[in-house]
């Protein structure tokens, strides 16, 4: 009989503090079984941020270091320096790599830094309980933007993927969701081919993952995934910013 | 072992290859350019790995990366840039990462000045970064002290799990000096809890220093205190020249110890009785052998480049038991040997029995 669905080995048999509906723990779970299909975890190495999914050292089954607010990127070099054979990831929100994390980003991208990184965009800080985030909407209103993001006095959302595909050094950036089972299947593709891009040593790799926040948001988990279909997505267009050369990570 | 005459600063950065160093993160600042300048050429020859960062707090988390997954990696810097390491700094002694932070300081406080300074001393031994958090802290005294203590420092930074700091200054750095270059060594020593992947061990090694579950933080804090006693028993060192029949007791690390030296060498052969207590590890400091001088009726001046904070250290060792008076150049500019030699000629004169 052929097992079509199990529990991914590269994902802890741990129950997550994740709020009910946040796809924090999906996006986990596509990790995983990216990790168990490369048949890599025994030599991966993760990085943890600040952030929500600061605990994801605790639900990995792979050897993890967790890292100061936005640095992830930069303990991730240092990590990959140390062991070159080993596949090294760093999972960072919004806060952490968009805002006190950038510099850190933008140079280990630039630098073409064979790690991958998984980016949560959810627009909001959702670990310090829902401040405006580098990526709100205009108009959106957090603890810190009660009346709505004003673009005038605060400026604009930052686009990570477009910003990035400005730079020589990434192999690979693409834009997924997973608001709805189709978009988690292409999001777990871009996630393994992310992966593998890494494995087949061509560089840098980032996915951005847009991702719901139902607790900070103050809507249900139902209309949260409406949310970033609805308004999400229109902002920040899913798709390959950066096509890597030669790697399939794809089972297509 | 080889006899060369090398700059400060690169009989550091040698020493600590010779020392099995090879990771290096740094960030470019006056004046301690020389070591990741050496660093750059150097590495390749060894198999190591320079880069240059975009910052010294990047700087200071790849150090967190690379010595979280085992490897001998230093980074180095001056005083504004040893102020951005300090969350790095902060989170490695919270994680027990080893790492060796050199600070080639200069003149504070803000962008300060290009010339040497003791002004960075309560930074490196009174904390710096954030929590209840020590670093063993070496203050070399010569080019030589440069390339053993850098040795030391490594294999120290890692039988405690501990960051490391060397506090040196523009002086001590630029100066040329006669060395004796250890062999070089290749060091792999085990590290069960490094991040290398499992590659078959049962549970994953986690480095990290959040501690936000129960009681957890209050029993790491009590680990790492336990820690820190063990390496203020073992860990202190200092040099005494010509104490025991000493009245006057001077006080000095680094380069300002070098001016005193002088100094008593010249007050000696006019007989008159001072001797030099020169601290080699700020932290832990030599408390007890002051407190020990100190009840032996000896008086103490302090000489720092600085406005006084060592001082602090050596009035807290004496403990009300004797006379301490401090000597000091505001930031950026060194004591010259007069000027010391007449503040312990009428510091003895006045005390009597000189
Ligand atoms: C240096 C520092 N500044 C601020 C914080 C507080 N802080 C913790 S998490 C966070 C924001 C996290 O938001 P994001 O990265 O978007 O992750 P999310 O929780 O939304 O997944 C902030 C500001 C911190 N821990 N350290
Ligand atoms: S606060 Fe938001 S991002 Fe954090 S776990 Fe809850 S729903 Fe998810
Ligand atoms: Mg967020």
């Amino acid at each position: 009989m052929k097992k079509i669905f199990a529990y991914p080995c590269a994902l802890a048999k741990k129950r997550t503090h994740y709020c009910p509906g946040c796809t924090h723990g999906i996006i986990h779970r596509l990790v995983a079984e990216a990790i168990d299909d490369l048949e890599i975890q025994e030599r991966t190495i993760g990085i943890a941020p600040v952030g929500c999914a600061v605990l994801a050292y605790e639900y990995f089954d792979v050897d993890f270091q967790e890292a100061a607010h936005g640095r992830a990127p930069a303990v991730a070099t240092g990590v990959k320096r140390v062991h070159p054979e080993a596949i090294v990831f760093s999972y960072q929100g919004d806060g952490d790599l968009a805002s006190i994390g950038m510099a850190e980003i933008i140079h280990a991208a630039t630098r073409g830094e064979n790690i991958t990184v998984i980016f949560v965009n959810n627009t909001v800080y959702g670990m310090t309980g829902g401040q405006m985030a580098p990526t709100t909407l205009p108009g959106q209103k957090t603890t810190t933007s009660p009346y709505g993001r004003d673009t005038a006095t605060v400026g604009y959302p930052i686009r990570v993927c477009e910003l990035l595909a400005t730079l020589d050094g990434p192999a690979y950036l693409e834009r997924v969701s997973v608001h709805d089972p189709q978009h988690i299947i292409k999001a777990g593709r871009a996630i393994r081919k992310a992966f593998a891009t890494q494995v087949a040593g061509k560089g840098f790799s980032l996915v951005e993952v847009l991702s719901s926040c139902p607790t900070n948001w103050g809507m249900t988990p139902t209309q949260s995934l409406n949310h970033i279909k609805e308004t999400l997505v229109p902002y920040y267009p899913l798709g390959v910013y950066r096509a890597p050369e030669e790697v399939t990570g794809d089972d297509e | 072992m080889e006899r060369v005459m090398m700059k400060g600063n690169e009989a550091l950065a040698e020493g600590a290859i010779r020392a099995g160093c090879r990771f290096f993160f740094g960030y470019p600042i006056t004046p301690q350019n020389e070591i990741p300048e050496y660093m750059a050429r150097r590495m390749p020859e060894v198999g190591g790995v320079f880069l240059q960062a975009e910052s010294e707090v990047s700087a200071i988390n790849m150090v967190y990366g690379a010595g979280g997954a085992g490897g001998r990696v230093l980074t180095s810097s001056s005083s504004p840039g040893i102020s951005l390491k300090q969350e790095g700094v902060s989170y490695m002694a919270g994680a027990q990462v080893p790492c060796v932070i050199v600070n080639v300081a200069r003149g504070g406080p803000g962008l300060g000045g290009l010339t040497p300074s003791q002004s960075d001393y309560f930074q490196a031994t009174k904390g710096g970064g954030h929590g209840d958090y020590r670093l063993l802290v070496y203050a070399p005294g010569n080019a030589q002290e440069m390339v053993d203590l850098i040795g030391l420092a490594f294999d120290k930074a890692e039988a405690y799990r501990n960051p490391v700091m060397i506090l040196s200054d523009a002086i001590m750095g630029q100066m040329m000096e006669p060395v004796v270059l250890p062999p070089l060594r290749e060091v792999a020593p085990d590290k069960p809890w490094a991040t290398t992947g499992k590659h078959g061990r049962s549970t994953p090694n986690v480095i990290n220093s959040l501690g936000i579950v129960g009681e957890d933080l209050e029993r790491i804090n009590i680990e790492l205190q336990e820690k820190y006693a063990r390496m203020a028993a073992d860990e202190v060192r200092y040099e005494a020249d010509g104490v025991e029949d000493a009245d006057l007791v001077v006080v000095a690390y680094g380069t300002s110890s070098r001016v005193v030296r002088s100094a008593i060498s010249r007050l000696r052969q006019e007989k008159m009785k001072v001797g030099l207590l020169r601290p080699i590890t700020l932290w832990p400091f030599p408390q007890q052998v002051l407190a020990e001088l100190a009840a032996a009726g000896k008086r103490f001046l302090v000489v720092e480049m600085s406005t006084g904070q060592m001082v602090e250290d050596v009035i807290l060792s004496v403990n009300d038991r004797s006379k301490v008076t401090f000597f000091g150049k505001l930031n950026g500019t060194v004591p010259t040997v007069k000027e010391v030699y007449d503040r312990i000629r009428s510091l003895l004169s006045e005390g009597g029995e000189g």
